[in-house]
């Protein structure tokens, strides 16, 4: 790094840097990297606000009040909705949450109150890491082959398993922060007064973290709400009302993408509508989750 | 002086096990269950896969990683073209997402006003927040077609002399695949260089301050050196979640067999993308298989890129959370 | 010696003043004993021993950090535990209840004897302990619970009928002098209360399973001087009742609150005696120091 001191002129303003051909290729610099960082956030703002607003005006035409409960026409005859992928959706979601939520907030529990920094809990911290970052796609060839080969059909079952997994780490690893923020005095008082530590996690510690465990499960139901891989080779999807587990479900994801590639254009404009009530939900978790956790108050995310 | 009911204190003993009770006993088991549950699925995502490829592993060995082309009239399976457009899309999306995830980045750290810093920032982590799929319809039906029609002729017509920008225009290719890759992978670089810029301790900024650097002096002096193997763990993060990608490549990426060439306007699929159109047509036996191990690989691919990843994020002392990951 | 003196080959200055350490800041006076008044002075001759401890011993790990600590703490009056940070007097106060199992790799030795049983002794079911030496500690800590939830969680740990919560929350609130301010508002949160009503909140806390012995950790040294006031009128209150056991750094409460002092310096007991004694006429020269201001 080469910063020099110049001799200056008699007459120079002294707190202004002398106006060397090396101070201004300093400036230059500056202002190029300024200008180049404002550019590249420029670009993602830009894109994302072209996309939602795309879709917006791609789809609220064809938003109605048979998009909710109508089923798919066949071949593309106008009209129709998207109500059976709407439920199967909000069916797969919650058969998620109930296998995710408890196995993760379970492990957040673990990781927290019990394993702290020994071994094993940095191997199953480290695990529910690497869980993140498996692709999605991975879960549903896991339920394909341990639940649809044997029983011989796509399920709705099979669907929410894989999606549930996907749950898992983000619920752990949230469940964990929080409850670690948790003051220590509290466990003190609760067991100074005789309680177990049983009674300690469940009735002081793990209220106490309440808002951020919700915000965590929020979270992870608005990930899997947006999921397709995983759902095609296990829900497979279902052009009729089906609210049978055990049998093929349909879910929003899964219709846009068929739609999608149709080459019917009613279908197309659903495919948009249901893009739309799907970032429309997303961004409205997203949104609650920063306002509820006063995320827009400081610098934090 | 005890306030207790007659009684309770012989069930109290009676429920005692050294100094835990028995309801603490049982609330520790359920939790360890839980966890081992949790251990056991990973583990049994991973046995599920290499046992399921065993056939096709025994039967191709590393030949499975060049063969053309998945072929069940002839019983030959192999992920060649694959692997090709899984790394061609991923090193495409990576090589223009740093600059752009990392410029950001910079930019909310280090010049943007304190005011839309949090907004800004929330706005790009929205990015990841929209499901792949939608990126997909966007790729489809309006991304592919543009670029067919216009960013792929201008780019030939430019830097033609590049083997990549050469050949016939095709709007679903690997330059779309990679294009939406670039946009998937933005908001994980930005939110992680942004967490490690953020940890640069202010004395080394304040020090080159005091000495008269310029901001970019700073950053360029004091924070990327610090933040330089954060910032490669998020990339590296990128790369992971590009190489896995599945929904928006499969939609865009063409789907069809081209000879293996620099040229990325050609169409082409990837491992993910493999997975996702095969596993309907997938007869029980070696098809099945050839599709599992594609599935093992990409975990195998993931999972490593993954741990390097997360060590190196690890050793900056972070956890890396939020809407991005 | 000097040596910076002796480069230039003169010799060093005689030393004509004599430099003592800045004497601690002591609330109120510049006189260095301490004033006694009220409470400290009535005391019962006759009060039996709650708590006798012999010969404890404590470790962290491997560190010591009690040596042969032996006090006996007496019925229904109040014992305070002075000394300088880091003297062992928080330690010593976590062993009667226990709470220092709570740290990895801790050990005790000893004796404390409470109704002829040895608290230290490892078989003991610390949970049931628990519910008869109650702990206040430094800061605040009310649970995130309503105001009547609160008081009403030990009761709740114990079984107690719905009934006697309700009457037993009352009079917790009362003694604790907390109930007139909130009896309006015992459904709201605990989180709402200033700094010195969470404290009292605690106090009331710990009171409502009417436990034998009450420990408190420096209960007042969180709390703005008003508030100390209270809860020092409080703690002598409580005596009445109940054992307590008090650790302070600030000599003036304990003299204020305490018919019993003991002083801690190092991990090592080194004087116990009624307060007005230790005060007026300590018998060691660590007590003396300690209590003229002289370190600590």
């Amino acid at each position: 790094m080469s910063i020099t001191v110049e001799q200056q002129q008699p007459t120079a303003n002294p707190f202004q840097a002398p106006r060397t051909a090396h101070n201004a290729r300093r400036r230059i610099s500056n202002i190029a990297i300024v200008a180049l960082s404002l550019l590249a956030t420029a670009f993602a703002v830009a894109v994302l606000l072209f996309l939602l607003l795309y879709v917006l005006r791609a789809g609220l035409p064809y938003i109605n009040l048979d998009l909710f409960t109508k089923i798919p026409t066949p071949n593309g005859e106008p009209g129709g909705g998207l109500a059976n992928s709407i439920q199967g959706s909000l069916i797969l979601v919650g058969l998620a949450s109930l296998f995710g939520i408890p196995l993760g907030l379970f492990t957040g529990i673990y990781l927290s109150e019990f394993g702290g920094r020994g071994p094993i809990a940095t191997g199953v911290r480290f695990l529910v890491d690497v869980l993140t970052g498996i692709p999605t796609i991975i879960f549903g060839l896991f339920a394909w082959i341990f639940i649809v080969v044997p029983q011989q059909s796509f399920s709705g079952l099979a669907g929410g398993v894989a999606l549930g997994i996907i749950m898992i780490p983000i619920v752990a690893r949230t469940s964990e922060v929080v409850l670690r923020l948790v003051p220590n005095e509290l466990r003190e008082a609760s067991l100074a007064l005789g309680a177990t530590e049983s009674r300690t996690i469940l009735r002081v510690v793990i209220p106490s973290a309440r808002n951020g465990i919700i915000t965590g499960i929020v979270l992870a139901m608005a990930r899997v709400a947006g999921e397709t891989a995983p759902l095609l080779m296990t829900a497979f999807g279902n052009p009729f009302f089906n609210s049978d587990i055990t049998q093929p479900m349909d879910a929003l994801p899964l219709r846009i993408f068929n739609f999608a590639e149709s080459p019917y254009q009613a279908q197309i404009n659903q495919a948009y509508a249901g893009s739309l009530v799907l970032i429309v939900l997303i961004l409205i978790t997203s949104f609650a989750i920063r306002w509820a956790t006063g995320g827009f108050k400081h610098g934090g995310r | 002086m005890q306030q207790s009911l007659p009684g309770t204190r012989n069930v109290a003993r009676l429920l005692r096990w050294g100094n835990r009770r028995l309801s603490d006993t049982i609330f520790r088991g359920i939790t360890i269950l839980l966890v081992l549950f949790v251990v056991a699925i990973v583990a049994g995502v991973a046995w599920i896969l290499i046992s399921n490829s065993m056939p096709a592993i025994q039967k191709f060995g590393f030949r499975f990683l060049t063969n053309q082309a998945f072929d069940p009239v002839h019983n030959v399976f192999g992920v060649g073209p694959a692997i090709f457009g899984t790394l061609v899309t991923s090193a495409f999306a990576i090589l223009f997402a740093i600059p752009i995830g990392v410029g950001t980045a910079i930019f909310l750290v280090d010049f943007c006003p304190r005011p839309i810093q949090s907004p800004l920032a929330f706005i790009v982590e929205l990015l990841a927040a929209v499901p792949s799929v939608i990126y997909g319809l966007f790729g489809f039906l309006v991304l592919a077609p543009w670029l067919q029609g216009s960013a792929e002729p201008w780019l030939q017509k430019y830097l033609g002399f590049l083997p990549f920008f050469q050949g016939a225009f095709h709007g679903l290719s690997l330059f779309t695949a990679g294009v939406i890759l670039v946009i998937m992978v933005l908001p994980l670089i930005t939110s992680v260089s942004r967490e490690v810029i953020l940890t640069t301790p202010t004395t080394q900024r304040e020090a080159l301050l005091a000495l008269g650097a310029t901001r970019w002096e700073v950053i360029r002096h004091a924070v990327l050196p610090y933040s330089r193997i954060g910032i490669t763990g998020g990339v590296i993060l990128a790369l992971g979640r590009a190489l896995g990608e599945t929904m928006a490549v499969t939609m865009v990426v063409g789907n069809q067999a081209s000879p293996i060439s620099p040229g990325l306007f050609n169409s082409g699929y990837t491992l993910a993308s493999v997975i996702a159109n095969q596993f309907n047509e997938a007869t029980p036996g070696l098809f099945f298989s050839a599709v599992i191990e594609a599935g093992l690989l990409v975990f195998i691919i993931t999972l490593i890129t993954n741990i390097i990843a997360r060590v190196l994020i690890y050793r900056m002392g972070h956890r890396v959370g939020g809407l991005a990951t | 010696m000097d040596t910076r003196f002796n480069k230039f080959g003169k010799e060093p200055p005689a030393v004509e003043f004599e430099i003592t350490p800045m004497p601690k800041p002591v609330e109120s006076t510049h006189v260095p004993k301490v004033t006694i008044a009220g409470a400290a002075t009535v005391l019962n001759p006759e009060a039996v021993t709650k708590i006798d401890v012999r010969h404890a011993n404590f470790w962290y790990s491997a560190k010591q950090a009690l040596f042969d600590v032996s006090l006996p703490v007496r019925e229904k009056h109040v014992t305070a535990l002075i000394g300088p940070s880091g003297c062992g007097k928080t330690t010593f106060l976590r062993t009667l209840n226990r709470m220092n199992d709570l740290i990895p790799g801790t050990r005790t030795e000893g004796e404390a004897i409470l109704d002829g049983r040895n608290i230290y002794e490892k078989s003991l079911d610390v949970v049931a302990l628990r519910q008869r030496i109650g702990m206040v500690f430094q800061r605040p800590t009310p649970f995130p619970k309503s105001i009547f939830e609160n008081v009403a969680y030990g009761l709740r740990v114990q079984g107690t009928s719905r009934k006697r919560i309700q009457e037993r929350v009352e009079a917790s609130l009362r003694r604790a002098a907390l109930w007139d301010e909130v009896k309006d508002r015992l459904k709201t949160s605990a989180l709402g209360l200033s700094g010195g009503q969470q404290q009292r909140l605690c106090i009331a806390r710990a009171i409502a399973v009417n436990p034998e012995v009450l420990l408190m950790d420096e209960p007042a040294s969180a709390l703005d001087p008003i508030a100390t006031l209270k809860i020092e009128e409080l703690i002598v209150e409580l005596a009445k009742d109940y054992t307590i056991v008090i650790v302070t750094h600030n000599m003036q409460q304990a003299a204020r609150v305490s018919q019993y002092t003991g002083f801690f310096l190092n991990g090592k007991l080194i004087e116990y005696a009624p307060t007005v004694e230790l005060f007026e006429h300590p018998r060691k020269k660590e007590t003396e120091d300690y209590i003229s201001g002289r370190f600590g």
